[in-house]
């Protein structure tokens, strides 16, 4: 088991820079998951811890070892793709002993690992089955298999749950978070989707344009996203940024929004162009709301419902309780649980220091 | 605009039974959407509405008027694909006039004009007349392709799965635009779907269909809350409903003849201090994403959706209450036993 460390890890294509002097530091036993849109650097930067793409400047240590310019057969990493990538022809028995063969490991060594491996996944009933009739599902756990059998030092895995349907998906990530929690082996996973990377990490590494913009336990990339865009890709539906009217002066615990004034958590740096953001669950409906705006849209979704807002400083989504009925096109007033609203940087798009954030932060590291 | 029926319609291919015995009578101007899974026999009943099919029994009426043996070309009804189907040759504003200059209508380029122009405003797609359709987006071809409908002012619209090759974004973008459409427009719309979410935020009304049978009709919020069936209840929700042995509730308030026990994950009560609490969990998952905590002691495993702020840590002892009027109780066979 180890750990993984990106010292100014920089990629380009050309012209296109694809991973822009990342650090990074993925701790020993840690599930890492990198998230992004498509085009993010997320893929590019797992093909270079694992060795299938030289790094045009930088370090990749592991275990504090470099490993910058080794094969990736020298790395003893394993690698799970989006793709199963396994040997048809050959039965699911075959296909996990395949990588150990390739070392050339006695055979009874080989037979022990593969049943142990097979165990662990539940798919001792499959050994002698062929790979071309399984399920999805199957594959993939095959595919884990094969990862898992050569017992290497870290897990890297690239959307490997890409091609599976929405149930399914679920369902796999509890079982993937269950192997983790059982192996303990330092696992770096990529993907686009939130629910996921919501669902299996210890840490999330949010990604955009090549760039690390934010690495943090889930709780506090969603609660505290460090950037608009951070808060904008987390959160269905995102984060609400509203623009601030005026220069926000050191100590505003009040900002104006299209002319209504807002009370805000007592913010501790000044800003000439600032931006509100606030989560929709932190919104209330409030006849005294200063903030007002017509109701566009009311989306249902059973256990709550999401009232899309239209107001002069812009569209604000919130969520509301199932049971509440409010009309279409009605006027409402908005207020924002004001120990909940964060302000940011309109030009670096960055979180400003608040007394909220100091909170926020505060609980979810002490839980 | 014209509503639809169906009565008593069958179809079958070979051995499988795709639609068994369908009623259903959908308003002018209403929102219809009709939700279940892959082989539900959804697309075969829009199909057999679009005349694409033939029912082997039953009516499909359109504007009160029997279309059995009407051609598709003559029912007036627009099709609307998952896969777009614009023609790459053209431009967007071809793309959105070619309906209109089929031999069989007979309008001028400037009644053309006029229906392109007002649709693509509407649409939002205004600025990109000019453009080839393979230089746009998927949601901009979405757009195109429910633009070639509407331009034709069709009595119905049928729409087979129109945004599930959209990303998460641009489909809560489209689906808010369509909705607004419909109500401005007051179209006449069915809409299959196995989305939830689409199903739950478009529809006036939703039947839910299972293996060619409609289970369940009525208003989202009818279907939801008020379930006529554990099959019904468990098509709708996210996470889904929990079903729990009727032993974990009070005796006294169980209904005779109960086999299952269901509430919703928002209905379940997170150590509440004013209550007195039935049962103790531990938490097992948490997610802040969702306000999602999936919770377990002894054979029992909830899942609960809480509004409250804290932050659970796995291992967590909570309390938890089930209130009475929150409780869906259900027979063997599955179906709701009101009290």
């Amino acid at each position: 088991m180890s750990e993984i460390k990106l010292n100014n890890l920089h990629k380009s294509f050309g012209d296109f820079v694809a991973v822009r002097n990342t650090n990074l530091t993925i701790g020993n036993g840690r599930f890492v998951v990198l998230l992004g849109p498509s085009g993010c650097g997320k893929t590019t930067t797992l093909r270079m811890i694992a060795g299938l793409e030289l790094p045009t400047s930088g370090q990749i240590l592991l275990d504090h070892r470099d490993v910058t310019w080794q094969r990736a057969r020298e790395r003893d990493i394993a690698f799970v793709f989006q793709l199963f990538a396994l040997y048809p022809h050959m039965t699911v028995r075959e296909n996990i002993a395949f990588p150990l063969r390739n070392e050339r490991l006695p055979r009874k060594q080989i037979i022990a690992r593969v049943a142990s491996t097979a165990r662990l996944l539940r798919i001792e009933e499959l050994l002698d089955r062929r790979v071309g009739g399984l399920s999805g599902g199957d594959r993939q756990r095959v595919a884990l298999g094969r990862a898992i059998v050569r017992q290497p030092q870290a897990f890297l895995m690239d959307e490997p749950l890409g091609t599976l349907d929405a149930d399914f998906r679920e369902l796999m990530c509890l079982e993937l978070r269950k192997l983790h929690n059982q192996l303990g082996a330092t696992t770096v996973y990529v993907t686009h989707d939130q629910s996921e990377a919501m669902a299996m990490a210890d840490d999330i590494v949010v990604m955009n344009g090549g760039e690390v913009l934010q690495a943090a336990a889930p709780e506090t990339i969603y609660h505290l996203p460090e950037t608009v865009f951070v808060g904008s890709f987390i959160g269905s539906p995102p984060m609400n940024f509203l623009p601030v009217d005026a220069p926000v002066p050191p100590g505003a615990t009040e900002v104006r929004l299209a002319g209504a004034a807002v009370p805000v958590s007592r913010c501790l740096q000044g800003c000439d162009k600032a931006l509100l953001g606030v989560r929709p669950e932190h919104v209330v409906l409030d006849d005294d709301g200063r903030l007002r705006g017509r109701v566009m849209a009311d989306e249902y979704l059973g256990s709550h419902q999401i009232l899309v807002v239209e107001t002069a400083a812009g569209v604000v989504r919130v969520r509301v309780d199932k049971n509440h009925v409010v009309p279409l096109d009605a006027t409402i007033g908005l207020t924002f649980r004001v120990e909940r609203t964060l302000l940011y940087d309109g030009h670096s798009q960055r979180l400003l220091p608040s007394e909220s954030a100091l909170v926020v932060r505060k609980e979810v590291a002490h839980g | 605009m014209a509503e639809v029926t169906l009565s008593g319609v069958t179809k079958r291919f070979r051995d499988v039974l795709a639609v068994d015995d369908l009623s259903l009578s959908i308003g002018n101007g209403e929102f219809f959407v009709l939700l279940g899974p892959s082989g539900a026999g959804k697309t075969t009943t829009l199909r057999l509405v679009a005349g694409l099919e033939h029912p082997d029994q039953g009516i499909v009426s359109i504007g009160g008027e029997a279309a059995n043996h009407i051609h598709p070309s003559e029912r007036d009804v627009a099709f609307i694909f998952q896969q777009y189907s614009l023609y790459p040759h053209l431009t967007v504003y071809d793309n959105l006039a070619f309906p209109l200059r089929s031999p069989r209508h007979s309008f001028t380029e400037g009644e053309v004009r006029a229906r392109v122009t007002a649709v693509a405003e509407m649409l939002h797609i205004g600025s990109k007349l000019g453009n080839r359709s393979t230089a746009l987006s998927g949601g901009e071809m979405q757009r195109v392709a429910i633009g070639r409908a509407l331009v034709r002012e069709p009595r119905v619209f049928l729409m087979d799965e129109p945004l599930s090759s959209l990303d998460a974004k641009l489909r809560e973008e489209l689906r808010i635009e369509l909705k607004r459409l419909q109500r401005r427009l007051g179209a006449t719309i069915l809409y299959v779907t196995h989305d939830q979410v689409e199903a739950t935020t478009l529809a006036d009304r939703i039947g839910i269909l299972e293996k060619g049978r409609l289970i369940q009709v009525g208003t989202p919020r009818e279907v939801y809350g008020d379930p006529s069936s554990l099959g019904a209840a468990q098509r709708l929700g996210s996470p889904p409903i929990n079903v729990v042995p009727p032993a974990l509730v009070d005796g006294a308030a169980l209904p005779s003849g109960t086999a299952a026990v269901a509430i919703r994950p928002e209905d379940v009560l997170i150590g509440d201090p004013e209550r007195s609490c039935t049962l103790h969990l531990e938490v097992q998952e948490y997610s802040p994403l969702r306000h999602l905590l999936i919770l377990n002691g002894g054979s029992v495993e909830l899942v609960a959706v809480t509004a409250s702020e804290r932050v659970y840590a796995r291992g967590d002892r909570v309390g938890v209450s089930l209130p009475r009027q929150s409780l869906l109780f259900f027979s063997a066979d599955g179906r709701r036993i009101r009290t």
